[in-house]
């Protein structure tokens, strides 16, 4: 169905929309740059663009004066393992709700749904007290708990409708071919089902490493991920703007690469299906 | 697949992930709805006593809760119209044939990955800065006093990083309904003689319609608890012109220690959210057929 | 060995009555059709019989064993699916051979079987590919391969050629056909199409709302419909329906005449018309004539027919071949 579409117009739509681009990307791409410059070029007037001392010596302070890396691993650790075990629970309940649906299937769904619609802040008081009292503040363990609970619906529904997207035939023609229902999870459902898995998991880690309520609430320094560990940029003497830039790009850089891999499937799990 | 065998086998999977979620939701709301009508401090321990709905009173009535209620519709609203009203130019723009179009959808949705942590601290430092702020100097170049956003304009300000966060969300969402749209209907239209601009009010917005709703619906849900890009920036004030009802309960709890009243104000956010989750669920309930 | 038994078999999802009291016999060996309209059920008693619904009272006796418990996988049947339910990650090396790798079969065994079967439905030369880089016929083909491969009691095939052009589809239903004789396997075949059921069967069963209407050969179907529907239903054109009074000369509240047992008559001689439309295939002519109160008739004629639209003629109905069927639509027989 290819249309001949006038050069012009290609032109005209390609400079708009390149110019919106870096228009909205430009805050990230300032901060890129500021993490190369001195401390004194970042604050410097006028600012210089391209055309400065390049220096990679503010990555080298990040890491060596501050904690990055603890950081760095406390946000590993947190959205890792709240994203595999929140997988290990949903992969299940979403496989059951897509093959084996019963008359309540919607609702549970619809259901999970809400949970999620709970907001966060109107259950402060009790996880503070309740994580207070199981010494879990400021500990991984607590941490990795919250964002799994917290974001389990969204894993169950991202699931669920890819899940929904297998052809019951082929699971029945498996079913038929002789194969038991673990032969047939195994050798059928699984291959088919790995790519949506994959992309299920993929948002999720984005979202539990970002994740920024319960991490800046619950911890403070054991514990606390990049979240907290660039806010604690904020106070007056943490002005270091160059370093911030450099700390900030690499607690970025590598959700932002995730992120672009799975921006198709962020919709969908974002909308709970119901945009696709 | 609908046979005996599987059913059981089905429950047992689904337990698990109901359980847990069940728990999770009533645990802290029942705890939240008890100490809502506690006089309860975490700086006087074990001296709680029962107020019943005191705490809701003292709540609602604080003028607080008013100013943040305000400031929490006014972030909610604005950043919701900034990202409808910029996000559906920009989704027809990025849905044009263009060269390098992968690369141009990839700096759109850029600021969606960012933590919220990090916007928030660039915006303020880097662009916002008074002094050595980018928009400070293009100020001074254009001849204009730069201006303190922190601290004459602070709700802008936040409203301004709230809505660069979210315009990808939209602009993302709007712009893979429009790669749904029907190309055939596109050219009947065409047909039919009508110009670009009767297609897009005609078919294009009823098509948008949808996803629109489930944009608004899904900001606001987070909107309504924003608060780390508060929290980083400008601790809620001056005053109390950047708080927001989140800000407001977390400043109860973990700043006043007053569990009773936060919890009060954790239940008003809740019923606010579910008002919101009903419509939201109805939408998504309707396009589901199991 | 392969016959299968149905002793009334019923079926409800919740309150909804899908299967009604079905009974059949089915012989080793033959090539039964069930046709019937959408919904009528047809599609639910193959997954019955496949074992992939449960029925809710009755039995289903393979080879005289009642088998309503056995898992689908234990029935010894296989299956092709309108959607060919093609493993997409497989090759179609291994969408055919999967089953017997589920039965535990020997490597040099499966992969002697799977040779054999592609080779019988030309499939050699795309053992290696990807159901996708298949084209609709071939994909067909790796169904049923799959499905010969495991030496089943009975093939159960879904209106499997649905989703195929017309000429592809007439050209599937003769390898079809050969393929079972040659395999003297029985099979029960799926489909709308009548067509498909007239060409294909040994025996038809016709099914409407959840009932067995009529089982018996084409033939039967054709020469001696038992009711109204069936008679409707088997035959293309469509049999004529006309009652009142032309009906009540023959004792009948209904008469139906096939369209190629309704003749072209002399001025005067039988039911006055005019020529609405007349469709010229060359082999046949087709003429759909507005017989006033009789209603819209249509007119099968042998070869070219010189008439147009517009036309007036007289229509004479075959006495040996009417239909005559009572109030309640069932076939009066002397």
């Amino acid at each position: 169905m290819a249309r001949r579409v006038s050069p012009t117009r290609i032109v005209v739509s390609t400079v708009a929309a390149w110019a919106c681009g870096l228009l909205i990307f430009f805050p990230i791409l300032w901060m890129v740059l500021a993490s190369f410059k001195t401390e004194l070029e970042a604050f410097a007037i006028p600012p210089s663009f391209l055309f400065f001392e390049w220096t990679t010596e503010n990555y080298i302070t990040v890491q060596t004066r501050s904690d990055y890396f603890h950081h760095a691993m406390n946000s590993i650790v947190i959205a890792g393992g709240s994203t595999i075990i929140a997988a290990l629970i949903a992969v299940p309940a979403a496989w059951s709700m897509a093959f084996a649906p019963t008359r309540r299937t919607k609702d549970i769904l619809l259901w999970m749904l809400s949970t999620k619609m709970m907001p966060a802040v109107g259950v402060l008081v009790p996880i503070y007290l309740i994580f207070k009292n199981l010494d879990l503040l400021d500990t991984r363990v607590g941490l990795v708990a919250i964002l799994c609970l917290g974001n389990l619906p969204i894993v169950v529904w991202m699931l669920f409708t890819y899940f929904k997207e297998i052809p019951r035939d082929i699971l029945e023609a498996a079913r038929m071919d002789g194969a038991t229902v673990e032969r047939e999870l195994i050798y059928v459902l699984t291959p088919m089902a790995i790519p949506g898995i994959a992309s299920t998991l993929l948002l999720n880690l984005i979202l539990a490493w970002n994740e920024a309520f319960w991490t800046l609430n619950l911890s403070t320094s054991q514990a606390a991920p990049l979240t907290v560990f660039i806010a604690s940029y904020s106070s007056p003497e943490g002005l270091f703007w160059a370093k911030l830039s450099a700390a900030s790009t690499m607690a970025i850089a590598p959700i932002l690469v995730l992120g672009w891999f799975s921006q198709r499937q962020l919709v969908r799990g974002l909308t709970f299906g119901a945009v696709k | 697949m609908a046979t005996q065998q599987t059913q059981g086998l089905a429950r047992g999977l689904l337990s698990p992930a109901v359980g847990l979620l069940f728990v999770w939701m009533i645990v802290p709301l029942a705890m939240t709805i008890y100490f809502s009508t506690l006089r309860y401090s975490l700086l006087d321990p074990g001296a709680e006593t029962f107020i019943g709905l005191d705490n809701f009173r003292y709540f609602l009535t604080d003028p607080a809760f008013l100013a943040s209620l305000l400031n929490t519709l006014v972030l909610v609203g604005a950043v919701l119209a900034i990202t409808i009203v910029l996000g559906v130019p920009l989704a027809l723009l990025l849905d044009q044939p263009m060269i390098g179009r992968n690369i141009v959808r990839l700096m759109v949705i850029a600021p969606f990955f960012v933590m919220p942590t990090v916007s928030a601290l660039v915006w303020k430092n880097l662009l916002l800065h008074p002094v050595s702020g980018l928009l400070a100097w293009l100020s001074t170049l254009v001849g204009v006093t730069p201006i303190d956003w922190f601290n004459d304009a602070p709700m802008l300000a936040v409203i301004l990083i709230v809505a660069w966060q979210w315009l990808p969300f939209a602009t993302l969402i709007l712009l893979t309904a429009l790669q749904s749209q029907d190309e055939e209907q596109k050219e009947a239209a065409e047909m039919d003689g009508a110009g670009a601009f009767s297609t897009f009010f005609h078919l294009t917005l009823p098509h948008l319609a949808r996803p629109i709703t489930v944009v608004i619906l899904i900001e606001t849900i987070f909107l309504l608890t924003v608060f780390a890009e508060i929290f980083v920036t400008t601790g809620g004030g001056p005053g109390l012109q950047t708080t927001n009802i989140a800000f407001m309960i977390y400043s109860q709890a973990l700043i006043q220690y007053d569990v009773g009243s936060a919890s009060a104000g954790g239940l008003v956010a809740v019923v606010i959210a579910n008002i919101l989750a009903f419509f939201l669920v109805r939408i998504v309930g309707r396009n589901l057929e199991t | 060995m392969g016959q299968i038994t149905l002793q009334s078999v019923h079926k409800s999802f919740g309150p909804l009555n899908i299967i009604k009291d079905a009974n059949l016999d089915i012989e080793d060996g033959s090539f039964v059709v069930f046709v019937g309209p959408s919904g009528c059920g047809k599609t639910t008693l193959l997954r019955l019989i496949a074992g992939l619904e449960d029925v809710t009272s009755g039995q289903i006796l393979i080879d005289g064993r009642n088998v309503v418990n056995v898992p689908p996988a234990k029935r010894g049947l296989s299956m092709v699916f309108q959607s060919y339910a093609l493993y997409p990650h497989m090759s179609v090396r291994g969408n055919i051979a999967f089953g017997l790798k589920m039965a535990g079969m020997p490597r040099p065994e499966i992969d002697r079987k799977v040779e054999a079967a592609a080779a019988t439905l030309n499939l050699t030369s795309y053992l290696d590919r990807k159901p996708r880089e298949l084209s609709g016929g071939q994909r067909q083909r790796v169904a049923i391969g799959r499905a010969i491969v495991r030496e089943p009691k009975a093939f159960l095939f879904d209106e499997p050629l649905s989703n195929l052009d017309a000429a592809l589809r007439v050209q599937m239903r003769m390898e079809v056909t050969r393929l079972q004789k040659q395999l003297a396997t029985t099979a029960i075949y799926v489909t709308h199409d009548q067509v498909e059921a007239m060409t294909m069967a040994d025996r038809i069963v016709v099914l409407n709302a959840g009932r067995v209407e009529q089982y018996g050969t084409p033939l039967e179907l054709y020469d001696r419909p038992v009711n109204l529907f069936v008679a409707g239903f088997i035959g293309s054109p469509k049999m004529n329906f006309v009652s009142g009074l032309p009906a009540s000369l023959h004792g009948a509240a209904t008469i139906g005449i096939r369209p190629e047992h309704l003749r072209v008559v002399g001025d005067g001689e039988g039911w006055p018309g005019r020529v609405s439309v007349a469709e010229h295939l060359g082999s046949d002519t087709f003429l759909y004539v507005d017989a006033a109160e009789l209603g819209l008739l249509t007119v099968r004629g042998l070869g070219e027919v010189h008439l147009k639209g517009g036309d007036r003629v007289w229509l004479s109905p075959d006495p040996a071949r009417l239909h005559r069927f009572d109030k309640e639509g069932v076939a009066i027989r002397p």
